[in-house]
């Protein structure tokens, strides 16, 4: 469980999230709401790839702000543009990057990303050079790269907004059949309809929390 | 000039880094030293041989040759009309150096990047003592390559937008939107590597598993 209490986030002495505390433990949560509302902020904050201002970010008890590398080991993260978050040129190496910095023994490494190649269907793509592949391909490749590390959480931050629709439906089913916990913040209201929970945030508030027939609905009105 | 991994199944492409970068340092001493026609002939029957093993297109190979060439020519040129030299000797020192550029594309063509990096993490690592970060100096190495290309793109993109809009070929122009995008970018990307588990605060030592708890 991902727990938050009295979370206040600022950048130099502008607060973008006021006062959250929430207990995250679905397996499927939604973050919704506006540009600028605070959502990345939010999902940054979750595996400690930032701090709280005041407050605490615990992942399973552990304190993101004094385990910032166990918590990130725990939970990976899955950026909105896939072109910065592949590190090494092709395929293979590249799902390879993560498990190197982990350190662990170059067999086990060898037999994780062929697993991950077969699962993800990157196989045939094996040697070739990631900016040779399109969007959706590349965005695949990053979600493989960060899958293969075996997170307990994936959060994933507007990872269809730069895809087209058949690339769009390949990341949701993906997401769907993830066994882990998957928090997402989205503008894709399809994506979220089967989830357990959609929060909304507006203006670094939540304004609605709950199962996403309530909170969608009370979303879309907010909108208009 | 020096091209991307290629992959194919070959004896050259599974021979470990070190030996063909090696190699090719070898190569290109002997050739240094062999008195001119002689080297360039000797690395470019090697060059040739490694070319046909290694199973790669030749033309393709060939064709990345071509600018490096043309670079010679001129600089040469230049050279011996400057300080009068013969064509023969000309000629012969720009073969010399093309032949040494097809064995260098060959190494990179058959050589992983994560494989390169991984020897020259190796090689920093005797720098460690004077403060020389292996891993981090290998990463640098292993994210240059991957984003060169990337850079092509964010180029053509800026230019495109800005021709959409009716500026052509101002280089200011195109500098400052590239600089935020490049900015942008390193700001992702760093995000992305300490989210995949890259610690720049790691020495590159091995590590046997105790958890590191001060981050930040
Ligand atoms: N690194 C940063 N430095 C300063 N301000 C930032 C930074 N990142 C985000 N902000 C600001 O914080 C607010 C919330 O941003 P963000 O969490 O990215 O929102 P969202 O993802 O919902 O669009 C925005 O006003 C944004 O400009
Ligand atoms: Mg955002």
């Amino acid at each position: 469980m991902i727990e938050l209490r009295s979370v206040t986030h600022a950048y130099g002495d502008r607060p973008v999230l006021h006062d959250l505390s929430l207990r995250l433990a679905e397996r499927r949560i939604a973050i919704l709401g506006g540009n600028g509302s605070g959502k990345s902020t939010l999902a940054r904050l979750l595996n400690g790839l930032i701090v709280p201002t005041s407050g605490t970010v615990a992942v399973d008890s552990l304190d993101t702000r004094t385990d910032g590398r166990a918590v990130r080991q725990r939970v990976g993260f899955v950026f909105q543009n896939p072109d910065t978050q592949i590190v090494y040129p092709t395929v293979e190496e590249d799902l390879a990057f993560g498990l190197k910095a982990r350190k662990l023994p170059k067999d086990e490494i060898a037999r994780r990303v062929a697993g991950a190649l077969e699962r993800y269907g990157l196989d045939r793509y094996r040697h070739q050079p990631a900016h040779q592949m399109s969007g959706g391909e590349k965005q695949l490749l990053a979600i493989a790269g960060v899958l293969v590390l075996d997170p307990a959480y994936v959060i994933f931050d507007e990872p269809t907004t730069l895809l087209d629709l058949r690339n769009r439906r390949k990341v949701i089913e993906l997401l769907r059949g993830l066994p882990q916990t998957v928090i997402v913040v989205t503008h894709d209201l399809d994506m979220v309809k089967d989830f357990d929970r959609a929060l909304v945030l507006e203006d670094g508030r939540i304004v609605a929390d709950g199962p996403p027939a309530e909170t969608v609905p009370a979303y879309i009105e907010r909108l208009g | 000039m020096l091209g991307l991994y290629l992959h194919r199944e070959s004896v050259i492409h599974r021979l470990p880094a070190g030996v063909k970068l090696g190699g090719l340092l070898l190569v290109t001493m002997v050739v240094l030293a062999l008195p001119g026609a002689w080297g360039a002939l000797a690395a470019g029957f090697i060059g040739a041989a490694a070319l046909v093993t290694a199973r790669l297109p030749a033309g393709r190979v060939l064709a990345e040759l071509r600018t490096p060439v043309v670079m010679l020519t001129l600089l040469f040129g230049f050279q011996s009309l400057l300080a009068g030299g013969g064509w023969e000797e000309t000629a012969v020192a720009i073969a010399r150096f093309a032949a040494l550029i097809l064995l260098a594309t060959l190494v990179t063509l058959t050589t992983r990047v994560m494989d390169m990096v991984d020897l020259f993490e190796w090689l920093f690592g005797l720098l460690r003592p004077v403060g020389v970060n292996p891993a981090k100096m290998a990463l640098m190495l292993a994210l240059t390559i991957r984003f060169i290309p990337l850079l092509g793109d964010q180029v053509r993109e800026v230019r495109m937008a800005q021709r959409a809009r009716g500026v052509e070929r101002n280089i200011a122009a195109l500098f400052v939107p590239l600089l935020v995008k490049i900015l942008t970018m390193a700001d992702d990307l760093t995000a992305a590597l300490e989210a995949r588990g890259y610690d720049p605060a790691d020495s590159g030592t091995k590590e046997t598993g105790t958890k590191n708890s001060t981050q930040r």
